[in-house]
């Protein structure tokens, strides 16, 4: 299910590529959009809590005043408060889907993954109480339903349920009560939505500005052209007979009325363990981590700044060289994807005075390797094109076009800009390909944004100006297009066949045959 | 352009009839017009299974000055014994034991029963003491429910058994 679930994700990833841009597709938002209509939903509720009436007979009425007579403010902002409700449970079931789909709840991901178990229970909790303070047919059938499947628990002397028997059951308290219920769950998940993010760096909880318009706009046009409204007041004396359901959140209701109360809380307390055992598989075999080499290492912080996961620190020097402080990676947050490898100024192929060892390097993927498989490839007759490819791209799987000798990666951030210059101007190859994973949806979360940022010369560390663009592609699938990548891969390789030896492009290029003092020069030293 | 416009337009349009229509559609219908709802609920604490026993004043000297409780009763209670009957047919005869691990709390019942509109005749009967037949409160009625009214059977020690919401709804 899983495989399907991932097409699926891909395909409507590819297409929202096409139609929106890498940037704004909406598919590689969701948790921000969820963040966005979070904040929706809180505007829209401080206007209703204004003008909201607590007592018993005053409820129904004050939301039905707004609904109805304040149609062009309190109606709308009641709508945008449903819609904006249901499009955060749309969009963080979609969110989990994805997740899910993509495997990435397992290692340094558990935490957040755990965290968003409670975030479910609280955003259920908040949209139901919501429904509560309406007071209407429908809030009368999910109090019912709700105190009967509590009364189930044996925690209760007496039966919550007969609370709401007859009306003279209800007091204005009760609505005071829900009230701060209907605040305090909010705020409560606003902090487990905090933790949830805490564990990775530069977190999307903003969706691109016009992504946000678009959205906002559409839930002016819906609330304008279907605004909620209440169902008809409460009466305790007669049973609810049809009612409109609103599915994201009331399900559950539906259900009990089907199933005994024992079967739901098995469903609801066993899906929960569920999720969690999920992240904790025992098959799962985490990859190696980071490791800091001090002597290499000056402190810049690029790898802090880089890592997608905030598992790199910066802390006080330990080993006596002159900088103040020093990385330390947090083994448990580190996925291994290498970014920080790809970020580091000593990650220099062209040092030869000693072994290639960088500041910060991959315990299962040595920088010195790398260089070691590109030599490798080179050796003899050099292919005509070096393609980095992520390991999570799999458009390769099958071969690559003749003349390409295929790099895998980690991630392609782990790529050090310098290792491109490093193939063109030592004759590795005539032309360097770069494929991952997409920026829009990269699976290392930030890894082919640097990675682009850098080759446009935008993120240090930066691709040098002696690199020929000519001699140089990326490709960013971000979709399920896995003939594009390939087809992309044999365009260039084809046009670089076309193009002069090495040599000959090296002297057209005045990058000059290198000389020892070019070699010299050439070389960093920490 | 046009072809993403459109795309896009698609797209929000989608969302908006995901969130429009499942917001309040399809419709559930908890209970069908043809039903009414005879729901019965209370909670009781019934007598102790072992009454208690008034101390002589002997067993009250035998006592530290702060034990001398004139009465010692053990914890535990009686099961409710509650059976309804609805035009003559049992819908409900049994035992609701109490609550609590030493048995020494209320025993509670919270019981829908769906049952057509129109007149129904309810016999109702609750024991709480150890009589091993018949009931110690009793309600013999005939109501007239219309279409999802919610008729409540209550009972409390010192009013008895009781309907509430037995008034027609407008």
């Amino acid at each position: 299910m899983k495989r399907y679930l991932k097409r699926g994700f891909l395909k409507a990833g590819s297409w929202a590529d096409e139609v929106f841009g890498p940037t704004l597709n909406p598919l590689s938002q969701l948790g921000a959009l969820g963040f966005f209509f979070y904040w929706i939903v809180a505007a829209s509720g401080i206007y209703l809590y204004i003008v909201f009436d607590t007592s018993v007979v005053g409820v129904y009425e004050s939301i039905e005043y707004l609904t109805h007579d304040q149609w062009y403010l309190g109606g709308i902002m009641r709508s945008f408060h449903r819609y904006a409700s249901d499009a955060m449970v749309l969009f963080m079931s979609l969110h989990i889907l994805h997740e899910y789909s993509f495997d990435r709840y397992k290692g340094a991901r558990a935490f957040s993954w755990f965290t968003g178990v409670p975030v479910l229970w609280l955003l259920y909790a908040a949209g139901i109480s919501g429904y509560w303070l309406v007071w209407d047919e429908l809030a009368q059938y999910i109090a019912i339903g709700t105190a009967e499947w509590l009364d189930w628990l044996p925690f209760f002397g007496e039966p919550v349920a007969r609370n709401f028997l007859t009306p003279d059951a209800m007091d204005d308290r009760f609505f005071s009560l829900l009230i701060f219920m209907h605040i305090f769950l909010p705020l409560f998940l606003l902090f487990v939505l905090w933790l949830h993010i805490t564990r990775i760096s530069k977190p999307k909880i903003n969706p691109p500005r016009i992504l946000a318009f678009g959205m906002m706009a559409m839930m002016f046009v819906l609330s304008l052209v279907y605004p909620a409204i209440s169902h008809d007041a409460a009466d305790l004396a007669m049973v609810p007979g049809e009612l409109r359901i609103d599915w994201f959140y009331l399900i559950i209701y539906p259900m009990l009325d089907k199933v005994p109360a024992g079967f739901m809380w098995a469903l609801a307390i066993g899906g929960s363990i569920g999720l969690v055992g999920m992240a904790l598989d025992p098959r799962f075999r985490r990859p190696g981590v980071a490791e800091v080499n001090l002597e290499s290492c000056n402190g810049c912080e690029r790898c802090m700044n880089d890592c997608p996961y905030a598992a790199i620190s910066m802390e006080r020097r330990t080993d006596g060289q002159p900088f103040a402080r020093e990385p330390v990676v947090n083994a448990s947050n580190c996925v291994g994807c290498g970014i920080c490898v790809g970020a580091c100024p000593t990650s220099m192929p062209f040092r030869t005075a000693a072994p290639l060892i960088p500041g910060i390097d991959l315990a299962d993927r040595k920088l010195a390797d790398l260089r070691g498989e590109i030599d490798a490839l080179a050796a003899g007759e050099p292919p005509q094109v070096i393609a980095f490819n992520c390991q999570y791209n799999k458009s390769f799987a099958s071969g690559v076009p003749d003349g390409v000798s295929l790099v895998s990666l980690p991630c392609i951030g782990m790529l050090p800009p310098p290792f491109i210059d490093y193939v063109l101007s030592r004759g590795k190859a005539k032309g360097v390909f770069l494929a991952g994973c997409g920026t829009s949806d990269c699976e290392n979360r930030l890894g082919a944004q640097w990675s682009a940022d850098r080759l446009a010369r935008k993120r240090d560390p930066y691709l040098r100006a002696r690199v020929p663009e000519e001699r140089l592609e990326a490709f960013w699938p971000g979709s399920a297009d896995p003939g594009g990548v390939r087809s992309a891969l044999e365009g260039f390789t084809s046009r670089i066949s076309a193009m002069p030896d090495l040599q000959q492009h090296k002297r057209d290029l005045k990058m000059g045959v290198r000389l020892p003092q070019d070699e010299a020069a050439e070389e960093v030293t920490p | 352009m046009t072809r993403k416009i459109i795309g896009q337009g698609l797209f929000y349009i989608l969302i908006a009839v995901a969130l429009g229509y499942l917001s309040a559609s399809p419709t559930w219908t908890h209970l069908p017009e043809d039903q009414a709802v005879i729901k019965i609920s209370f909670s009781h604490g019934a007598e102790r299974k072992i009454p208690c026993h008034k101390r002589t004043r002997e067993e009250l000297m035998a006592l530290a000055p702060n034990m001398r409780n004139p009465v010692s009763c053990t914890r535990e209670r009686l099961p409710v014994y509650v059976e309804i009957n609805i035009d003559g047919d049992t819908i409900i005869a049994e035992g609701l034991p109490p609550m609590g691990l030493a048995k020494d709390g209320q025993s509670k019942i919270y019981r829908r029963i769906a049952v057509a509109p129109g007149a129904h005749r309810l016999e109702i009967g609750i024991r709480d003491t150890d009589r091993a037949s018949g009931f110690d409160y009793e309600l013999r009625k005939t109501v007239d429910l219309v279409s999802r009214q919610n008729l409540i059977v209550d009972f409390e020690g010192d009013k008895g058994i009781f309907l509430q919401n037995e008034r027609m709804a407008p």
